[in-house]
This record gives structure tokens, sequence and C-alpha cells, in this order.
């Protein structure tokens, strides 16, 4: 495995370290990511026995082509460098940090896995960093940490600590992560990086978890973390595109490929000049419609 | 020798019990002569009887067949009942039966074989601590496994002679019209014990609810009937099924059915008027509800369901998209309960169910049948009678039959449970012949048997169905778990798989510990 900056990244679902069960079967659900967790659902007694397991997990379970996430434990611990040192050793694609609140403290992971990869003789460079921003501290770092490496793959907003931080709660609303919400966003833009929303647990309220998914997307967000597989179909029925937008983005790539065929280095669609960010997005809607299957691999229109 | 299905099968056994090799699922046209029950003529004026002993006394015989049915299935107190009296009054040399064996029989049983008192069981399955028993040599003779129909279709042709048939019912009359839809312990269909009532050459119910005569509507019919007997407690209905039908939250599950009902979907049968068959496990259950919702969206209703029913099939009933239920067991008490409502639920016996030799069963009528497995093999060859263990512990139910009969045979299964891959490259017991399995969905992926190109082709065109061949999801299933070490068993054969037609599909050898 190898970690790839840009990529499709809809779904980030958690799975607990110590359960063999559900990590041998984490790849069958279409979870963009897959963020296996060695931090808050494993337990003191059992850290060790969970960075073996997902070690070996990395190394054999066929995770069906999704990005492997890990998240170690916080750099304040005991088990950090291990976990570090472990997961470097497996090959994960990304390394997550909890609780971060500087771009200290990525800089040191990267450090971290930089003195792993070449103990191991790995080649450097080839795990990704995110950050979890669970404090009020970390979202006031936000754009730092953001531009923190250039392996920052991006930040996370973990709605349960900011909250507590913030002597408050999570209401159905959403209100009390409102600044959180735009602030990660903001700063992960700034950066080029990918921006994940916080998790949503109440798997009895379907409404408030489309209610809640809908208004990230709105906002710009790339993707959500989930605590159940069964959030994924959910979450990507948000994320896909209209019929409408696949066709205008059909229409840049066809502009795109005239352009080349004429040797112009200037696309232009409908008379006018077609930019770079609507050529990304462009590109980011094929993939997203891609992925949910609404278009084969001929691009021809699947959905309803 | 060895039959089609590449088992070997002791030569000894075969010739001693007069058995024939497993050749092929078609059944052809065969003719045969039926054989009738001798009937004691009566006016039917003394059928009630207020002991249970005394019947047994004046109808038993040591070396006799009897017979017992298991639609209370763990609420069944009329076994245990009959059996503790047989025991006592020290017969020898019986032959159990039953359409099928529960756990709650299983102690009175083993206790029974124990004492000399049973010496041959023929059963769709069994499990729990009988299982482990008799795959550890407990019972001298083989056990002979027949699926629902094989035993209608035993019965019918004389290879089951039943010479005494204990029926326990929730209503009777005092003439023995009797049915499982009205009283306490109300269990639905009696389906299976249908076969009983009309073959056996005595028939005793057992009942907690005698009403005033005639007794309607009237599943066993008075004719059929030599006495009726008075017990306190004929069931537990609370341990008859489960009081309510939950859909599971288990995602591996839900995946899987969604799995299947795109297979449904997508396949040449999903049209208006087409058929199901679903089993009782949370996948299947699942699948129930995706396919509701997939006819909902393309304007189909379905002419029939059929098989063991459960209460979500009952609401496709009432909600109109499943014309009518028909109906052999009922699996929940939602499904029991209904069955006194609604006209259009069906009940039905074992030989109209699934019967190989009669005149055409429901399943022949059927479109899609979705059953599970213990473990299939490369040869889509499905085992739903022993554990990666070697040990007992299942029934062939209606599996072969529903798989024979129908267009379209999907076999659900997770690529492996626990640390034992459930596609193996041979079965431990083969039940029904991968020749008759179309579709195996798993969470991985799907498999169609190569010799149906043309669900191959329509399936290739899904998107996001992932189809391999079953070689890949078997070596996918080894990569998890390893190779295992393959079973010891001993050469003496504790149980004999037949076909539906008599022939024998495979044998189960006791296991070495």
């Amino acid at each position: 495995m190898t970690y790839v900056k840009n990529r499709l990244r809809r779904t980030m679902m958690f799975v607990p370290g110590n359960n063999p069960a559900m990590i041998k079967d984490a790849g069958i659900y279409g979870a963009d990511s897959i963020m296996l967790d060695l931090e808050d659902s494993v337990s003191l007694t059992e850290k060790d026995a969970a960075r073996l397991l997902v070690y070996e997990a990395i190394k054999t379970v066929d995770f069906g082509g999704a990005e492997v996430v890990v998240r170690v434990n916080g750099q304040d611990t005991p088990y950090y460098d291990q976990d570090v040192k472990a997961m470097v050793k497996a090959g994960v694609d990304v390394i997550r940090l909890p609780k971060t609140e500087s771009a200290e403290m990525i800089q040191k992971l990267v450090k971290d896995i930089e003195k792993w990869e070449d103990e191991f003789g790995i080649e450097r460079g080839t795990i990704g960093v995110m950050a979890a921003i669970e404090s009020a501290k970390g979202v006031l770092h936000a754009p730092e940490i953001a531009e923190s490496s250039d392996l920052m793959m991006g930040l996370a907003v973990s709605g349960e600590d900011y909250t507590a931080d913030m002597h408050t709660h999570r209401y159905p609303d959403g209100r009390e992560l409102e600044f959180a919400r735009n602030m990660v966003l903001q700063a992960a833009r700034a950066a080029g990086v990918y921006a994940f929303d916080t998790v949503f647990s109440n798997m009895k309220d379907t409404e408030g978890f489309y209610r809640e998914t809908n208004y990230i997307h709105e906002l710009g967000y790339d993707g959500k973390s989930l605590v159940n597989p069964r959030q994924i179909e959910m979450v990507n029925k948000v994320f896909n595109p209209t019929k409408e937008e696949i066709e205008d983005a059909q229409n840049v790539q066809n502009a795109i490929r005239e352009a080349r065929a004429k040797g112009s280095g200037v696309i232009s669609m409908n008379g006018k000049m077609v930019d770079k960010p609507v050529v990304e997005k462009a590109n980011r809607v094929l993939e997203t419609a891609k992925a949910s299957h609404l278009i084969d691999e001929e691009g021809n229109y699947l959905g309803e | 020798m060895e039959n089609n299905v590449k088992r070997q099968l002791p030569d000894d056994v075969m010739k001693e019990l007069n058995l024939k090799p497993f050749e092929t699922s078609e059944i052809g046209h065969p003719e045969i002569q039926r054989t009738a029950p001798k009937v004691t003529a009566t006016t039917g004026q003394n059928k009630i009887v207020e002991s249970l002993e005394d019947v047994i006394k004046s109808t038993l015989k040591d070396g006799m067949t009897i017979s017992f049915h298991h639609h209370f299935r763990n609420g069944d107190f009329a076994f245990n009942e009959v059996m503790d009296l047989i025991i006592k009054l020290g017969y020898k040399d019986l032959t159990l039966a039953p359409s099928s064996l529960t756990g709650v029989m299983n102690d009175k049983i083993i206790e029974a074989i124990k004492k000399g008192v049973i010496t041959n069981i023929t059963s769709s399955g069994m499990r729990g601590s009988l299982g482990d028993f008799v795959s550890h040599g407990g019972l001298k003779n083989p056990v002979i496994f027949r699926s629902h129909g094989n035993r209608a279709r035993s019965i019918e042709d004389g290879e089951i002679k039943i010479d005494v048939a204990f029926l326990g019912v929730p209503i009777s009359d005092p003439a023995g019209n009797a049915n499982g839809q009205d009283g306490n312990a109300v269990f639905g269909s009696l389906g299976y014990a249908l076969m009983d009532a009309q073959y056996a050459d005595k028939v005793v119910l057992l009942t907690d609810n005698i009403v005033p005569y005639p007794n309607t509507p009237a599943s066993i019919k008075q004719d059929q009937v030599d006495y009726v007997v008075k017990v306190d407690q004929i069931g537990d209905p609370d341990k008859i099924g489960s009081g309510a039908t939950r859909f599971t939250k288990d995602p591996k599950e839900l995946k899987i059915a969604q799995m299947v009902n795109q297979v449904i979907v997508n396949s040449p049968y999903f049209k208006d008027g087409f058929s199901f068959q679903t089993g009782s496990g949370g996948a299947a259950l699942a699948v129930t509800r995706y396919l509701r919702q997939s006819m909902i969206d393309n304007d189909i209703t379905a002419s029939f369901a059929v098989g063991g029913i459960t209460k979500p099939t009952i609401d496709l009933l009432e909600e109109g998209l499943v014309k009518k239920v028909m109906d052999v067991q009922d699996f929940d008490k939602g499904a029991a309960l209904s069955m006194a409502q609604n006209r259009n639920q069906q009940e039905i016996d074992a030989s109209w169910y699934a019967d190989p030799h009669n005149k055409g069963a429901v399943v022949n009528n059927l479109d899609v049948s979705i059953l599970s497995a213990l473990q299939i093999d490369t040869d889509f060859n499905v085992n739903v009678m022993t554990g990666s263990d070697g040990v007992i512990r299942g029934a062939v139910g209606g599996h072969q039959d529903s798989a024979a009969g129908a267009k379209m045979t999907i076999i659900t299964a997770p690529l492996v449970r626990g640390r034992n891959a459930t596609v193996v490259p041979s079965v431990e017991t083969v039940v029904t012949p991968g020749e008759s399995i179309d579709v195996l969905v798993t969470e991985r992926g799907i498999a169609v048997n190569p010799k149906r190109q043309d669900l191959i082709d329509a399936f290739s065109k899904v998107p996001g169905l992932t189809m391999l061949s079953i070689e890949d999801l078997q070596k996918m299933a080894e990569k998890q778990v390893g190779t295992p070490k393959p079973l010891e068993y001993t050469d003496r054969t504790v149980a004999i798989v037949e076909y539906r037609d008599g022939s024998v599909i495979d044998v189960i050898k006791e296991v070495k510990d």
C-alpha cells in the first residue's frame, strides 16, 4: 500500500483495532477509507494486542481497495512510539494523529515516521499523515496544522472531544460545531488538503444523519467519518452528483480533449475559457459518479 | 462405490440396506405404486381416551415405527410425554420417524437409544447433543436423513411405514378434526404432520383443547384419526417461534441480502407474477425487505411465496405484493396466527410442497429459491448437515427439494464463519448436489454456476455487483483462515444422507476424537 494524496474520500469508516471480525470484513462495504483505531476504542489492557492485530491485518487482509488509515494513540501516551513504529513497518497508507493542537505535533509525527522508514529501509514519503482536530486550540491552529507538512492528507473535526472542550455537547442542529466546522474546512482548503466531518453515532436517527451530511456536503467537506458500515450508502447518496452535474463534467472533459486534439493550450467551452478549478471539479464529479456506478466505463449514464 | 458427486459409499451398508447411489437430480417420470394404511373401521364415537398409556399399550409393539411432527419446535411437550411412557413400558427396537427433531427432544432420544427403545432413526435433521451422540457412534444403525419432500415420497412409496403416529395439535374435536391454527399453542400450518395422518396405520392426536364437534377448518380429518388424548398442556406457545421477527442489523448480513436482491432483480425471473422461497435466517429475512422495495419500485408483484413462512412474508401478502402464500410450516407467531385470518395463506402438506414422486409439487413452480449453507464447495455442492468438526448439526429440510425445483437457486453464505471457511474445495457432507445450485452470494462477491451462462451474461452488466469464479471465492476464504487439517473419521457409517429420490448422496462417518 502506498499513500496517494488525491483520491476519493467520501467515507472514512472507523473500525475498532481490537475487533478481528470487524477488521476482517471492513473491506466489503465500499468505504473509501478505513480507519483502524488503536486509540479510543481500545482499552488500556488491550493496547499491545490491538497494535499487533492491526499490524497483521494491514499485511494480510483484503480491504477491497480502500485507503487504510490508522489512528495511533496520542503523543502524550506511552503507546504512541510503538504504534507509529508498527504502522510504518506494516506499510499503512495514512497515520492519523489524535488531539492535534499544533504544527509541531504533526512535524514530530512526520519525523518519527521518517525515523522508522529509514530503520526499516522503506522509502520516505510513502505514508501520509492526517490530523484530528479535537479542541479549541486545535481549531484555532488549524491553518498552520494544515500546512505543517507536504505529507498532510487532511484534517478531521472530532465533535465529541471538541464540544466537551468548549463546555457544551452535541446538539441535533449542530450549531455548537459551526465555528469549528468552518474553520477546519477553510484551513484545509487553503492548504489544499482534505476535510472530514465528525461522526454521527445515533444509528436510529436516519433523518438526522441525512440532515447533517447534507449540511457538511453543502459547506464543501470532502467526506464524513462513520461508525457503522450502514452509513456508507447514505453518505454516498448525498455526495452523488446529479445527472446535470455529470453531463457538465463530461462536457468539460470533451472540451479538454478537443483542445488537446487541436494542440491548443486554451480550453474553451461555449465560448468561455475553462480554468483549473472547473477542470478539477469536473474530474471529482466523474470520479464520484464512477465510484457510485452512476456512469459506466464509457461514461454512459446508469442512474434513474 | 462412488456416486455422481464423487462420494465414496460403503458397499456393505449400501448392499445391506438395498440403497442406490445418487446419479442425477432429474427425476424423470417413474410410475409409482403407492402404499395405503391399514384402517380399523369405527363409527368414531369413542375416540377420546383419558390414558395415553392405554393407547400406547393397545397400539404399539416392539419393532414398530413411530412418528411425530416438529411444528411445535422447541415448545414441544407431546414428544417427551409420549416417549417417557414408551421408555417406562419397556418397549424395544422401535424406529423413530419424525418429520424432524428439535432440541427439546434430544435428551429423551438419547435415553431411549441407550435403553434399546429406539434402534433406528430417520429424520430431516438433528442438532445439539443428539447430533453429537450420533456422530460419536451412539446409535448402532445409521440414521437416514431425508428431505421434507423425500420423507413424503418415502411414506407414499412405503419406504417409511408408520405404525403409530403421535401428533400434537392445539385444537381438536372428539372425532379428531384438528388444525394448528386455533387454541393456545398455535403453530399455523400442520403441513408435515398431514403425511402422517394420511398414511400411518394408527393416528393418535394429543391435545389440551378439545372443542365441540365439528371443529373447522380441519387440517387433520376425523376419518384419519383413531384416538384423541387429552393432555394438560401440549406445548409452550412462547417457544414455538420468536414472537416478533426482527430484521438483522448485522452489516454483513445486510450486505449479502442486498446482493441477493440485486441478483434477483437482474435475473430473467424478476417480472410480474414471479415466485420465491426464502428461509428464516437473518440474511433471508433482510432479502424480503430489499425485495419488497424493488417490487414496489418496479411495480411488480409475486404470484406466490412458498416454504417455511415468516411474518415479513405475511406482511408482503397483506400489502398485496405477494398474492398467495403456500405454507408448509410457520417459523414465527406472526405467520402462525395469520393463517386463520388470511384465506390467501394456503396450508400445504409436505407432498404438495416438495415430493418428487407426485404429479407436480409446488417447488416445481418456483422461480427463485434463496437457501443457506454451512459449506459450499467449488462444484457448488452444499452441506447443510455437518459442521466443520464433522459433527451432525443441521437438517436437510426442504433444501434439496427447493433447489431442484426452482429455476434459480441462490445460496447465501458468508465466506468464512469464525475461523472456518464456508466456501471450501470439497464439502464435508454433500446434501444438495451442485447441479441444482445456480448462484452463490457472499459478502465478497457472487459466483455463478458455469452451466448457467445466461445468468453470467445477465449479471456481468450489473454495476457494482462483483462476479468471481467460485474457485476465486474459495481461495479468498482459504487466504483468510488457512488450510485446515482434514477431519478424521472411523470407518463406521453413522448416517446416510438420501437425495430426494431415495438414492444416497453421501454418508456421514463416526468422528474420531
